[in-house]
């Protein structure tokens, strides 16, 4: 009986998360004795997992999976768990993996707790912490089904290498066309380098900086730290940015490394979405804004002569490191 | 078309988080208790549709009396009728077995249900109930349009949008985006009138093996308070963001 990962890919490549996965993985698989088995769809060179632990990989290579199908790809995780005799299956919590998780829990009868922040607390019973209440609380949860399902929460593990022997295998799942009920006609991409959900840093802006004529210096910020932008609630409402950049309850969450808010006050639903980042950096002119509550360091002053002195110093800065 | 939007009656976002019973439950005493955020984007474009192409309405809630208000709300929003099975909602399985039930016995074509709930976060029971009757399911879906039986949607995916098109009966994971904020229905005089004399039946649950349980909370760990640098020292907030917290 192995740990099976799902080990995703993006044109090729793999995703960071699936590296954080393996970690995870493999330090659950020498607590329990076993191995760590990677189901990897159309993806270029596998060797790289073997940096993390992986000990096997099931290589599925399929035109019909060319594209994402929460369904299709359901099914090659849940043949991929019975081909393995895996009891527990561990999946990331990108948009894609959160689609696929509750088909694949149904599809195996599996608990499955989602949000997971950190190594279980126990195996016998097998109890997990995850985040609840958006970010306000962590709750502990206890799966006692046979077959177990975790999602790893975004940016709570970790990376940590670990040589293995790696063995690969080529597995050929069946896949109906009733897997195809949701048919992809088209993709756009945000014009963003970097995605608000890939994201190391985010550097976001809200109404302190008056109108959307002002985002220059925040988009140059983003590029020097190499981050993706994002804004609050109200600033989208406005059309200052578009929608895809608000970050809250309501708009996307982010657990970034780091997280700068400036002329953001910080209302509570903004923090709830954002407050699974690990450092937050607050710059506002009101020392009073419930932001700085929350905050790491911060900044009490005019984001006009701020960012603009940011970027200069973080040019420097950059220059010589 | 028959719409079944699931509501969760959740704790208002401002609203203090404690527990009680050695951590086992979650405090109810002064909370305000609302429409989860996500659910209410459903609601409204369901009216949409109901509106727009005569589709009704039902709304279901699994949960105890306590939250009649909340279903009494969405009925004063315009949903035409309303569902509450009768239990305590103890794992996101056994709610979405409890919908699917419903989904069956009322031969529902289009189920909203919000993607995540504010409390427990748990993000998986629109693809359950999807998972359990077999139905086409979208996640994230930030716009949605039917004509007859055809279906056109947009998912929102980790860095910009996938144009789908798909079949009823359909389940999807609603978040805003399918309608916008300010387009939000809210209930007015003659809603609220109405809503009062519209059907809320209850249901009694089916059996469901449970698979999951959450057995205890626990508080974030208080924060230390922020450090502050002077506006004319951005070198030591740089040198802090390096050199003690390392995340450049």
């Amino acid at each position: 009986m192995s740990i099976l990962i799902y080990a995703e890919s993006a044109e090729g490549k793999f995703k960071k998360v699936a590296f954080e996965l393996a970690s995870y993985a493999k330090k659950i698989a020498e607590t329990l004795g076993t191995t760590v088995t990677a189901v990897v769809i159309n993806s270029g060179d596998i060797s790289e997992l073997s940096k993390y632990g992986v000990d096997k990989v099931l290589k599925v290579a399929n035109d019909k999976l060319s594209g994402f199908s929460a369904k299709a790809y359901s099914d090659v995780i849940k043949q991929a768990a019975q081909k393995e005799n895996a009891k527990l299956i561990l999946l990331s919590s990108t948009t894609d993996s959160i689609y696929l998780a509750p088909l694949v829990a149904v599809s195996l009868e599996a608990g499955f707790a989602s949000n997971v922040v950190g190594l279980p607390l126990s195996t016998s019973p097998f109890q997990v912490k995850r985040n609840a209440f958006s970010n306000k609380a962590f709750n502990i949860t206890e799966i006692s089904s046979d077959i177990k399902i975790i999602g790893l929460a975004k940016n709570s593990y970790g990376i940590f290498e670990s040589a293995s022997n790696l063995s690969e295998e080529d597995f050929n799942p069946t896949i109906g066309d009733n897997d195809f009920g949701i048919q992809v006609e088209s993709i756009e991409k945000g014009s963003g380098k970097v995605s608000i959900a890939d994201a190391d840093i985010v550097v976001s802006a809200g109404r302190g900086l008056k109108g959307p004529e002002n985002w220059g210096m925040i988009e140059e910020l983003a590029e020097v730290l190499g981050a993706a932008t994002a804004c609050s609630k109200p600033v989208s409402d406005l059309d200052w940015r578009p929608h895809s950049e608000h970050v809250g309850q309501t708009g996307k969450p982010v657990a970034a490394n780091l997280y700068v808010a400036i002329g953001i006050s910080g209302a509570i639903q903004h923090i709830a979405g954002i407050n699974s980042s690990k450092v937050k950096v607050v710059v506002n002119t009101d020392p009073e804004a419930p932001f700085f509550k929350v905050a790491d360091y911060g900044i009490v002053g005019d984001a006009f002569e701020v960012v603009p002195k940011l970027i200069e110093k973080l040019k420097a800065f950059k220059a010589q490191n | 078309m028959k719409i079944l939007v699931c509501i969760s009656h959740v704790p208002d976002t401002t609203s203090k988080i404690n527990f009680t019973n050695s951590d086992s439950q979650f405090d109810t005493n002064g909370v305000q208790f609302v429409i989860n955020p996500n659910d209410e984007f459903g609601l409204t474009r369901a009216i949409w549709f109901q509106e727009q192409q005569g589709a009704t309405i039902t709304v279901v809630n699994v949960g105890g009396a306590e939250t009649e208000p909340t279903l009494r709300k969405a009925l004063a929003i315009g949903a035409n009728d309303a569902i509450r099975v009768n239990a305590n909602p103890t794992d996101g399985f056994f709610v979405a077995k409890q919908i699917a039930e419903v989904v069956k016995n009322g031969a529902y074509d289009l189920v909203i249900a919000g993607k995540e709930s504010l409390d427990y976060n748990g993000g998986m029971v629109p693809g359950m109930i999807a998972g359990i009757l077999g139905y086409n399911f979208l996640n994230s879906c930030i716009d949605l349009k039917v004509d007859g039986t055809t279906v056109k949607a947009i998912r929102e995916i980790d860095g910009g949008k996938e144009t789908i098109s798909t079949a009823l009966p359909l389940i999807i994971g609603g978040q805003k985006g399918l309608v916008e904020e300010k387009d939000l229905r809210i209930p007015n005089m003659r809603g609220i009138m109405t809503a009062r004399t519209k059907t809320l039946t209850v249901v009694e649950p089916i059996d469901v093996a449970i698979n999951t349980k959450a057995v205890k909370f626990e508080k974030l760990a208080p924060k230390s308070a922020v450090k502050l640098v002077s506006a004319d020292n951005i070198d030591e907030l740089i040198n802090l963001l390096h050199n003690e917290a390392k995340v450049i």
